[in-house]
């Protein structure tokens, strides 16, 4: 063991069923940094963090951690935590119903006299959360707080825990701006009280504004590791995917970006339509062959809105016309019979069925737009599943593996093909790129603006704005539940969208 | 080579199942060694196993309607065994024309049958519609009918036993003239085979199974989840009221008491047994059936075996403790990591030699 590392991981390998998922990778930590663990999606970066927290086993190779002068293996996250590693995961694992304080303390509750001593793990509670400056009233339960709150809580309880190794899995990914600066003034504290911080995120802004040293891995082997400083963006993302990296720029096609449109264009025509209390009252026109990109901060009403019109929430006021026709939507099914298709922004709960195979969550939308009495021949539904298994270049072990073994970003594709399946007019993608890695968002964005000239009208949100930039013909923007602008042409860049956003002053 | 081809089989989903009910039979060859002659008296097949196929038929029926519910709601109908017994009331009322005792049909008995069958179905929209559109826990919402079923049947029969002393009546529960299997058995095969074609040939099984694992999901891509949750219930009370009409024409007789007693619990065991998760999605009903016949090659077993009726459950507990368990998840990790220490020691002994 060095000196100064507080966790060295030595030629790690584990296999899963037909996919070497690592390969003997080394990562060391050294105390008092934050370290980025970079890949793409099926790089191997959960199995690694996995296989060091116990959840998976490793094959070969040996874990060596700071104060135990043998290699350890984790048969569980507890005994990794007993171990000093702690890991916050994306989704937060807090009970919401409990109090701060509670949540804090679960499981290792103070006691006197063989009750819970309340006042102490209130006292206790508090002390932690000041040291660390989150503010929160201990004892007031946890679904006050916003998502950012709440996981700096959950980080507070991991660092209470144990403080050698800390693994943040994706922490931002649902956190505004502002939180993650938070979030990171919370990082920088702890870094500077020698806890070793595994950083996993995509946003690449945030792994040059927080990290001191990034590990690449790539289809489950070590790239390398690199400080920070020496590694510019370009080439950390050329590592990533091992070649040269596209350039998103020139994705659009520029000359199409003064599209003219006439009455006969018109797929959607909303007037009026809102929802009270998620969406107020908005119009709103989409042509064919059109991407529209939906933007405002977190809670603006995008995801609200987009909802209202698929009819996943039933509007309660407002008119809404899909090729001329008026449509009011009682089911989801009523809008796919339009020609609707809609990939909901939370995959793992309205996305994905997750027992289910590729080939059966492919084939789902289609199917449910037939009718239950129409079912496709297995071969119909092999031919399609492969056809978009290759299309869309989905990495899956066949097409009869359970869609929850895919990685998030092949999860992702899969659903796009269910509803590309369904040969739709109006597709709306809600973050169709969020947790995945830049490749398959370049893909992504690629697909988008290749159905657009084929003449799909698409309505694309992602939290990332040079994402939509890059794709968009048009942008609405969202304001506390309200549509307070579009932009198009010329007024589609960064600080016009940032000013609109803000509002006027 | 061999063994490659024993792991093949020993990984099928339906193996656990049917070694486990191999396995209840075998024993009776150390115990009860004439288990398995099969007889014929007055051209009507006679033996313990086919004792075994013709009690289980109310179950195997049950299981089928059961494992549907339990896949889509995740969630069980406690109540199948209270619709048997409506199921049978109604039936034998309406074919004694409202007398406690018949020996005449006062109504034709295809009429009787059907009313019996829609009433089943009624009951199990109401437990539907409890659970799938006002979203009631499927227990407590099944459990309404669980304890009100009986006391309707009583109310019914006038809280007697209404026999229908009519032999077209029995042929349900015993055999066709000249068909040497028992009518019970061949009912329920056809119920497994229709089952089995409509979930073959229709989208129903992937509709209830995605509804069973995701719910929203399954609404946003156009599935009816409310609807096929209610479909399922209905589907199980259909299933609760044809296995009251056997289960009635066995005695040929309505005993609100005593028709389908427990049976709600048995069916629940039938799909676990069968490899089923309790929640809910994926699901196979051949592992429900294959199931239920092992609950009855037990019961009959125990018979075999001379253990009085009033002990047999305790038996059967402990039994189905082994099965359940030889199936659990926790077991399944041990047998895996003991396989894969094999294959290591293997290979050091290789390496040795």
């Amino acid at each position: 063991m060095e000196k100064n590392s507080v966790l060295e991981m030595r030629h790690i390998s584990k296999t899963f069923p037909g996919v070497k998922a690592l390969q003997d990778v080394d990562f060391t930590l050294e105390k008092g940094e934050i370290h980025a663990l970079m890949g793409e999606n099926g790089a191997g970066k959960s199995t690694l963090i996995k296989v060091l927290t116990g959840v998976e086993e490793f094959e070969t190779g040996e874990i060596r951690i700071d104060g135990i002068d043998h290699p350890i293996v984790n048969n569980s996250p507890q005994d990794a935590q007993n171990r000093g590693i702690s890991t916050v995961y994306q989704e937060i694992n807090l009970c919401p119903n409990l109090t701060v304080a509670e949540n804090l303390f679960i499981g290792r509750e103070p006691r006197k006299g063989g009750l819970i001593d309340w006042k102490a793990m209130n006292k206790r509670s508090a002390e932690l959360l000041k040291e660390l400056e989150i503010e929160a009233d201990v004892t007031k339960t946890i679904d006050n707080y916003s998502i950012a709150i709440q996981q700096m809580i959950a980080i507070a309880r991991a660092v209470d825990m144990s403080a050698k190794v800390l693994i943040l899995d994706e922490p931002t990914s649902s956190l505004d701006d502002s939180e993650v600066e938070k979030l990171f003034v919370l990082m920088r504290r702890l870094k500077g009280e020698g806890v070793g911080i595994v950083f996993v995120t995509h946003f690449l802004e945030q792994v040059y504004a927080v990290c001191d040293k990034i590990t690449v891995l790539r289809n489950g082997q070590l790239v390398g590791q690199f400080t920070t400083q020496e590694l510019p963006r370009v080439q950390l993302v050329a590592k990533m995917m091992g070649k040269d990296f596209d350039d998103l720029a020139a994705i659009k096609d520029q000359s199409a970006a003064q599209k003219t449109y006439s009455e006969e264009d018109i797929v959607i025509k909303a007037v009026g339509l809102g929802k009270k209390g998620t969406v107020k009252p908005f119009d709103l026109v989409i042509h064919k062959g059109e991407v529209v990109g939906f933007t405002g901060l977190l809670g603006s009403g995008r995801s609200e809105t987009v909802r209202v019109l698929y009819g996943a929430d039933k509007p309660d006021h407002g008119t809404l016309q899909v090729k001329g026709e008026h449509l009011v939507a009682r089911s989801p099914l009523m809008s796919m019979n339009r020609g609707m298709a809609y990939l909901p922004e939370d995959r793992k709960n309205e996305g994905i069925i997750a027992d289910l195979s590729v080939r059966e969550n492919m084939i789902l939308a289609l199917q449910a737009k037939r009718g239950m009495f129409r079912l496709l021949s297995r071969k119909q539904q092999e031919e399609y599943t492969d056809k978009y298994i290759e299309m869309l270049q989905i990495k899956t072990a066949s097409r009869e593996t359970p869609i929850k073994s895919l990685s998030g970003g092949n999860q992702q594709k899969v659903i796009i093909g269910r509803w590309l399946l369904t040969n739709p007019d109006f597709l709306i993608l809600d973050e169709p790129t969020r947790g995945i890695d830049v490749g398959t968002k370049t893909e992504i964005q690629k697909l988008v603006v290749k159905l657009a000239k084929e003449g799909m009208a698409v309505v694309f949100i992602s939290s990332e704005i040079e994402e939509m930039l890059r794709s968009c013909d048009r942008m609405v923007v969202m304001r506390d539940s309200m549509k307070v602008g579009e932009l198009s042409g010329e007024e589609m860049n960064q600080t016009t969208i940032m000013s609109t956003i803000a509002g006027g002053q | 080579m061999k063994a490659i081809n024993i792991k093949k089989i020993t990984s099928q989903r339906l193996f656990l199942p049917i070694f486990c009910l191999a396995l209840v039979l075998l024993v009776n060859i150390i115990t009860t060694p004439n288990f398995f002659q099969i007889s014929v008296r007055d051209g009507v097949l006679y033996g313990y196993m086919v004792d075994i196929i013709n009690r289980a038929s109310e179950l195997v029926i049950l299981a089928i309607g059961m494992t549907l519910v339990v896949s889509a709601s995740a969630g069980t109908d406690i109540s199948v065994g209270a619709i048997m017994a409506v199921s049978a009331a109604v039936c034998c009322n309406i074919l004694t024309g409202g007398e406690r005792a018949a020996t005449e049909l006062a109504a034709p008995l295809i009429i009787g049958l059907l009313a019996a069958l829609a009433v089943g179905v009624l009951i199990g929209c109401f437990n539907g519609f409890l659970v799938a559109k006002l979203n009631i826990q499927p227990m407590v919402a099944t459990l309404i009918m669980f304890t009100a079923g009986r006391g309707i049947a009583q109310l019914i029969t006038d809280g007697q036993i209404t026999y229908v002393r009519v032999d077209k009546y029995k042929l349900l529960g015993s055999s066709l003239p000249g068909i040497p299997v028992p009518t019970p058995f061949i009912v329920a095969m056809i119920v497994v085979v229709v089952t089995s074609l409509v979930l073959k040939k229709t989208a129903l099984g992937l509709y209830i199974q995605s509804v069973g694992i995701n719910k929203r999901a399954s609404r946003l891509v156009g599935i009816k989840s409310v609807q096929i949750m209610f479909l399922t219930y209905a589907i199980c009370g259909l299933c609760s009221g044809l296995a009251g009409l056997i289960a009635s024409s066995r005695i040929y007789s309505a005993d609100a008491n005593n028709i389908g007693l427990n049976m709600e619990l048995d069916a629940i065991l039938a799909v676990a047994i069968g490899g089923n998760s309790l929640g809910g999605g994926k699901f196979s009903i051949a592992g429900s059936v294959i199931g239920a016949y092992t609950i009855q090659a037990l019961t009959t077993t125990l018979y075999a075996m001379h253990v009085s009726s009033d002990q047999v459950p305790v038996y059967k507990a402990i039994v189905v403790v082994i099965i359940v368990a030889l199936q659990s998840p926790g077991l399944a990790k041990f047998r895996k990591s003991l396989a894969q220490k094999r294959e290591q020691n293997a290979k050091l002994g290789k390496g040795a030699a």
